[in-house]
């Protein structure tokens, strides 16, 4: 019997929301009375997964699998899922994983909960909180196959430390060509950049900025904070943005810590999306903009002064608690 | 060129959602029903595929009587015929299987599914269908061409975007970026008045996994006021002190 985890890696090191599934993993291990296995690939330092509750480690060395391959990797946790007894799998929200996630529902049998936002509620019946209508409600989802697989929404848990040592071994499961029918010919993707989905942070910029030539001062708040930058909808519409940045219920989800929203009305379908953030802060002009009744600070203000301002002040703050 | 489009019938985004019958159900009342967003974005790439490749669009929907209406109105865009699988559509895995059912032996080398339905945000069904009936299948799908039993498509992937190549047949999980927001087909009249002599077909729904089962619904708490600050200085203090995100 084991609580199996799917652990993600970039660059062979483990993501931080690997850390945050493992703690999400090591509560449900604990209310069934059972053990965290991890699954990883390719990951050099498994071993800081015992920090968080993790005992065993199947690492997974395989040159074909260097590249992300859903369909492979589904495969490779699945196998590892029935050599281990496994009774619930449990992955993150990044957009790898919710690739993957069904795919193993469907191999498994399993029933797959996504956008799981606390520990289960209850084991028998297996009953999860998730989030649903883009963020405008919660369901309590009762899953009632054999293995469940849950989902677990970023940021939503946590990361928990949980002391114990993982021992790691290397695992390989059986994979014959027809899993790596579908082929990855280019990854278009800056090295180093925060993504979205990873960011503690995310600065966000909306159709109040008037023009593309006025983000300078978004990136530079950005990189202040160490955050990702995003936009509203008609922002990518109109091309002032990459179509990656577009953020809302029909963009990316957003559940940072802290979102900035500067220049953003705060239309329903653009809150739907980040209301999962924790701390929203507003910047904008109109004190009757929508967005502030959904944040928690807010500065009536014209961005081209406010925006400037507060990147000085961060870097005075920096400097002093440096 | 055979494809198949999913659609799922979905609240409009401007919806409020309220639950009923002691929090275990959806409130419908006064909601307005549309295509789901994703799921429109797969119907007009398919619209592209049917003027440029001459291929034929089918349609299909998992639900009761009341969806009806939305799947006229991607007949209207342009879809050639309709399937409506006559089940309440509770769970991913059910639905999955209801429509993999009809897919193994309907023809279909491509089925445009959404990424996500925005109802209940399961994004599985694709996956599920996929998998079920060992056809290829790419997700976050922003861009698919098809040549032969060739596909080349690009997914979004954290951060960036991913080229992959397959064969047919193959399923997506399409979003945003299969075609342009401008390029989003509107049904005109005449769209209208020839999608009420087209063909939907009821079939009865087989036996099939419920993997799932909301047994409750709530709503987010209430927020509490904004507080309105005057200066970044103050800001930069509540962000770090009180907050204590930075
Ligand atoms: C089906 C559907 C799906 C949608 N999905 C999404 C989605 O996923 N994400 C999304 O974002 N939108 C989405 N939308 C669009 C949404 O309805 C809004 O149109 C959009 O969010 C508005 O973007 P905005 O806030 O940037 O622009 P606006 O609504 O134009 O707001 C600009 C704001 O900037 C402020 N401003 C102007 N000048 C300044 C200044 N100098 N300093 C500070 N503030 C200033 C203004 O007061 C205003 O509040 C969707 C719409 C539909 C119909
Ligand atoms: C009255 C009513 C009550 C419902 N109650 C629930 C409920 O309690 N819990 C619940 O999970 N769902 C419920 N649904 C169904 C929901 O709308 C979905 O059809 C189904 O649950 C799959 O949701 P998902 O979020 O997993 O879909 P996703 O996997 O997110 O959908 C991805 C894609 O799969 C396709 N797809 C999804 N659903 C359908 C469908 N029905 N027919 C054809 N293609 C589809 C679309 O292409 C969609 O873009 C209800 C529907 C109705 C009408």
């Amino acid at each position: 019997m084991s609580v199996l985890v799917y652990t993600e890696s970039e660059n062979g090191k483990l993501k931080k929301s690997a850390y945050e599934v493992a703690s999400y993993a090591k509560a449900v291990a604990d209310q069934l009375g059972s053990s965290v296995t991890a699954i990883s690939f390719n990951t050099e330092n498994n071993d800081q997964l015992g920090t968080y509750g993790v005992s065993k480690v199947l690492n997974v060395t395989d040159d074909k699998l260097a590249t992300f391959n859903a369909l492979a990797y589904a495969n490779s946790i699945a196998q590892a899922a029935k050599s281990e007894n496994t009774q619930v799998i449990v992955v993150s929200s990044s957009t790898n994983s919710k690739f993957l996630a069904p795919i193993l529902a469907a191999k498994l049998k399993a029933g797959y909960v996504p956008n799981v936002v606390a520990a289960p509620e209850s084991t028998s019946p297996f009953s999860v909180k998730r989030t649903a209508f883009s963020n405008k409600g919660f369901a309590h989802t009762e899953i009632t196959t054999d293995i469940k697989i849950v989902g677990v929404s970023n940021n939503a848990f946590g990361i928990m430390e949980n002391q114990t040592t993982a021992t790691v071994e290397s695992y390989n499961a059986d994979l014959s060509d027809a899993d790596f029918a579908v082929k990855s010919i280019e990854i278009d993707k800056v090295a180093g950049q925060v993504t979205i989905a990873d960011a503690d942070i995310v600065v966000s910029g909306g159709r109040g900025l008037k023009g593309p030539e006025n983000w300078g001062m978004i990136e530079e708040l950005a990189e202040i904070l160490g955050a990702a930058t995003a936009c509203s909808k008609p922002v990518s519409d109109m091309g002032w943005r990459p179509h990656g940045e577009h953020v809302g219920q029909t963009g990316k989800p957003v559940a940072s810590n802290l979102y900035i929203a500067i220049g953003i009305s705060g239309a329903i379908q653009h809150l739907a999306g980040v209301s999962a953030s924790k701390t929203k802060v507003v910047i904008n002009s109109d004190p009757e903009a929508p967005f502030f009744k959904a944040a928690d600070y807010g500065i009536v203000g014209d961005a081209f002064e406010v925006v400037p301002q507060l990147i000085e002040k961060l870097k005075q703050f920096k400097a002093q608690n440096a | 060129m055979k494809i198949l489009v999913c659609i799922s019938n979905v609240p409009d985004t401007t919806s409020k959602i309220n639950f009923t019958d002691g929090d275990t159900k959806f409130d419908t009342n006064g909601v307005q029903f549309v295509i789901n967003p994703n799921d429109e974005f797969g119907l007009t790439r398919a619209m592209w595929f049917k003027e440029k490749q001459g291929t034929t669009v089918h349609i299909a929907t998992v639900g009761e009587a009341s969806v009806e209406p939305t799947m006229r109105k991607a007949l209207a865009i342009g879809a050639d015929e309709a399937i409506r699988v006559n089940a309440a559509p509770t769970d991913g895995f059910f639905v999955a299987e209801q429509l993999a059912n009809i897919i193994k032996d309907g023809g279909y080398d491509l089925v445009i599914a959404g990424r996500e339905s925005i109802d209940y945000n399961g994004g599985m069904v694709p996956g599920i269908l996929a998998t079920l009936l060992g056809m290829n299948f790419v997700n976050t799908c922003i861009s698919l061409e098809v040549e032969g039993t060739t596909a080349t498509a690009i997914r979004e992937i954290d951060g960036g975007k991913e080229t992959v190549q397959t064969s047919l047949p193959l399923v997506i999980g399409g979003q945003k970026g299969l075609v342009q927001e401008s390029d989003l087909k509107i049904p005109n009249m005449r769209g209208i008045m020839m999608a009420r002599k087209k063909t939907l077909t009821v079939v009865e729904p087989i036996e099939a996994t419920v993997a799932t089962k909301d047994a409750k619904f709530d709503k987010p708490m209430a927020k509490g006021a904004v507080k309105l600050v005057n200066s970044a200085d103050e800001l930069v203090d509540l962000l770090h002190n009180e907050a204590k995100v930075i």
